[in-house]
């Protein structure tokens, strides 16, 4: 017999929270499979678009800020810079905005089944890991094409890579808790991603930046994603300080969107 | 340990905040008015946000208990049926216990694994084929990659969906659909499964198997707890019963006795159709059902009356009533007929009554209604008939078989003779000799 013993108590807080997460974590990975496996069904191309998209943005900010602006870049062609920083951007803008629709596209599984919710929007974002691994395969073979070598710093990019992972996630657990109270949020990520795109350093590098602001820049926790992104495949140059001040930022995000997504967890199927 | 307490509720209760939208005694509202009133809203609503409140809408806010003061204990391998009728806090109880939602007070200690059922193919994906899907909700429900892929081909099987296993769902007939998603569901071996209404969908025949697979899951030592609207599913897998009223507890014990509870407070144990007479023809003013339990309930194998009223302004030569007994699906299971030429009937003018006795009725449990036709031979005419009146059930309350009381089995049930005897003995090679058995069964 099963030593499991729940106790079913108003505003109880789980003590075995994080073990019980932990015991989810097939369906965790069957939430992500499921996610990944129907992203580019029943379209003509497929998982092309995963290549289209990124590519055709690429050649236009490295038309728009490469040729027509003439911005620097570091010494590396400028489309390989613009595609390593669209890489961890692309990763999480996708990453934000699905996982925070993510609860309210699967009210059906909230109002039904118990799980820790927190399940849904982190599988969200690792889904969002498929178009990510087929950039980086563009990344490789455009690397090849400028007989750009990586260097050893190469290893070090699963770190910024979770790094990234966490940016998109700290926000979105917090966003996914409001959204579920007030649909307003809906409306909101769009444009916040929208307008990121441009006070990022996606389509410039963060050198263009004035030295002097260059730690308020990077209160933008993805400044300090990307430059060190470029720094691991392209050997551009990187402001440490920088670096540091965006995982500063992306652990406060995650620390508040945990605490947020936690207060109101259990109300999600009364509200949704 | 078949003794242990493995769920106990201590009051229980849940209650929703609820928005009415008061109209203002008049029918029409300005646009100006509107506007002003939408413009009140929203800034209700930011204040609401800014407090970190649910936004309601409505202007008169009012605190609705779904379920109060609720407090039972289940024990090991106990299978409860939990009944009342729609809005009762059924469902709110099983969502409490499944942890999807909180309880606003009390306690409940759940020992064991759980698993809950509250919907066929939870989280199914359209896109996705039938082998993913198994997966899918099988994970959703709560089972192991490892269990899915023992059990996998037995899902299949279970399903009959072979040939279509790699076709994506949404190209399923609705029939299927439900048959994988119920194949699924049916494979859970958690310690305690609790099930919404589940089985008002597929097919007859599938259900019937859904029943069997039930009642194996439930004789086999697993905790049960089980919500249904079909009174013979309940009699049929439960011992004992818990009744809900508007979110409150009000009774609980043996399962036939808390059906019959409830049945009562559903109605009398009379139907009548009743019509005043015109006085210009002969007419049935009367038809009233006794079933043998209050609630339209009747138990097989007991009696059953049915008492006719006919006014007759004038004599009705050669007179002949009948009605027949109909399956909620219109299909006519008995046709039961008096001539005046058998049992003499309306020879003179005034008010008769004709009383039918079924000493024991035979019918297989169901809901069943009444045709009737009052007519005459020689010239042979109809002259009235009333259909579609006293609906009943037929429900088999105490006498529980083994593969029997299936719904849509069969819809009469005779009584017959079995004689079973040994014609060649192959004494002591270890095959078992029977013994010569008879008796009188139904």
């Amino acid at each position: 017999m099963s030593a499991i013993e729940i106790i079913i108590e108003p505003g109880r807080a789980e003590k075995n929270y994080w073990r019980d997460l932990w015991r989810y974590r097939e369906l965790f990975q069957v939430l992500a499979w499921r996610d990944c496996a129907v992203r580019y069904k029943q379209t003509v191309l497929g998982i092309a678009w995963a290549v289209i998209r990124p590519v055709l943005a690429m050649l236009i900010f490295t038309v728009i800020f490469g040729r027509i602006a003439k911005l620097p870049s570091g010494g590396v062609p400028y489309a390989l810079m613009v595609f390593a920083g669209l890489l961890p951007w692309t990763f999480f803008a996708t990453g934000l905005s699905d996982a925070s629709n993510s609860l309210i596209t699967n009210t059906g599984l909230v109002s039904k089944v118990y799980f820790p919710r927190m399940i849904m929007p982190t599988a969200t974002i690792a889904a969002a890991f498929i178009d990510f691994f087929i950039g980086l395969f563009i990344l490789a073979t455009m690397m090849a094409w400028y007989h750009i070598l990586p260097s050893w710093r190469i290893v070090l990019l699963p770190i910024f890579v979770l790094l990234a992972f966490l940016a998109a996630l700290g926000p979105s657990l917090w966003v996914t808790a409001v959204n579920v109270k007030y649909r307003d949020f809906r409306y909101v990520i769009p444009f916040l991603v929208q307008f990121g795109l441009y006070v990022s350093p996606v389509g410039f590098s963060s050198s263009v930046v004035p030295q002097k602001w260059r730690l308020l820049y990077s209160l933008n926790p993805l400044v300090g994603i990307i430059d060190a992104f470029r720094w691991c495949v392209l050997r551009s140059s990187v402001y440490w300080p920088g670096v540091g001040m965006s995982v500063v930022v992306v652990v406060v995000l995650l620390w508040l969107g945990i605490r947020k997504f936690r207060q109101t967890e259990r109300t999600f199927a009364d509200l949704i | 340990m078949r003794n242990e307490v493995v769920i106990r509720v201590e009051n229980l209760g849940k209650s929703y905040l609820i928005g009415h939208e008061m109209a203002n005694g008049r029918s029409h509202e300005s646009l100006r008015e509107a506007v002003g009133r939408q413009a009140r809203n929203i800034v209700r609503a930011a204040l609401d946000v800014s407090r970190g409140r649910q936004i309601i809408h409505g202007n008169k806010i009012e605190e609705f208990w779904a379920l109060s003061d609720v407090s039972f204990e289940v024990t090991r391998g106990e299978v409860l049926g939990i009944i009342g009728r729609n809005g009762a806090g059924k469902s709110t109880l099983l969502k409490i216990l499944s942890r999807i939602t909180e309880p606003t007070r009390g306690r409940a200690t759940i020992k064991g694994r759980v698993a809950s059922l509250l919907e066929v193919g939870t989280g199914f994906h359209q896109d996705l084929t039938g082998r993913e899907n198994i997966y899918l909700n099988g994970a959703i429900l709560g089972m192991s990659r490892a269990e899915i892929k023992s059990k996998f081909d037995e899902i299949v099987d279970f399903a009959e969906i072979e040939k279509f296993l790699d076709t994506p769902v949404k190209r399923y007939s609705s029939g299927m659909y439900v048959r994988l998603a119920f194949a699924v569901a049916a494979h859970l071996e958690p310690e305690i499964l609790i099930i919404d209404e589940v089985l008002a969908v597929g097919d007859v025949v599938f259900q019937r198997k859904c029943l069997g697979k039930m009642k194996t899951t439930a004789n086999s030592g697993r905790t049960v707890l089980f919500v249904s609207h079909n009174m013979q599913t309940v009699a049929g897998l439960t011992e004992r019963a818990i009744l809900l009223q508007g979110g409150r507890m009000v009774a609980m014990g043996k399962s036939d006795e808390i059906i019959e509870q409830y049945l009562a407070e559903q109605g009398p144990t009379n139907t009548v159709y009743q019509q005043t007479a015109s006085g210009t023809h002969p007419e049935i003013t009367r038809v009233e059902l006794h079933t043998s339990r209050s609630g339209q309930l009747q138990q097989f194998g007991k009696p059953m009356t049915i008492d006719v009223e006919i006014h007759a302004p004038e004599p009705v030569p050669n007179a002949a009533v009948s009605f027949q007994i109909m399956t909620s699906r219109h299909q006519p299971v008995l046709h039961v007929l008096n001539l005046d030429s058998e049992v003499p009937m309306l020879r003179s003018a005034g008010t008769h009554r004709l009383r039918c006795l079924f000493p024991r009725l035979r019918l297989y449990p169901g809901t069943y209604y009444l045709n009737f036709y009052l007519g005459a031979s020689e010239p042979r005419r109809v002259l009235e008939a009333p259909h579609q009146i006293c609906p009943f059930e037929v429900a088999v309350l105490d006498e529980v078989r083994e593969f029997y009381w299936y719904p849509d089995n069969a819809l009469y049930v005779e009584d017959v003779q079995w004689t079973s005897q040994v014609i060649v003995a192959e004494g002591a090679s270890g095959k078992p000799v029977l013994q010569v058995h008879s008796g009188l069964q139904d």
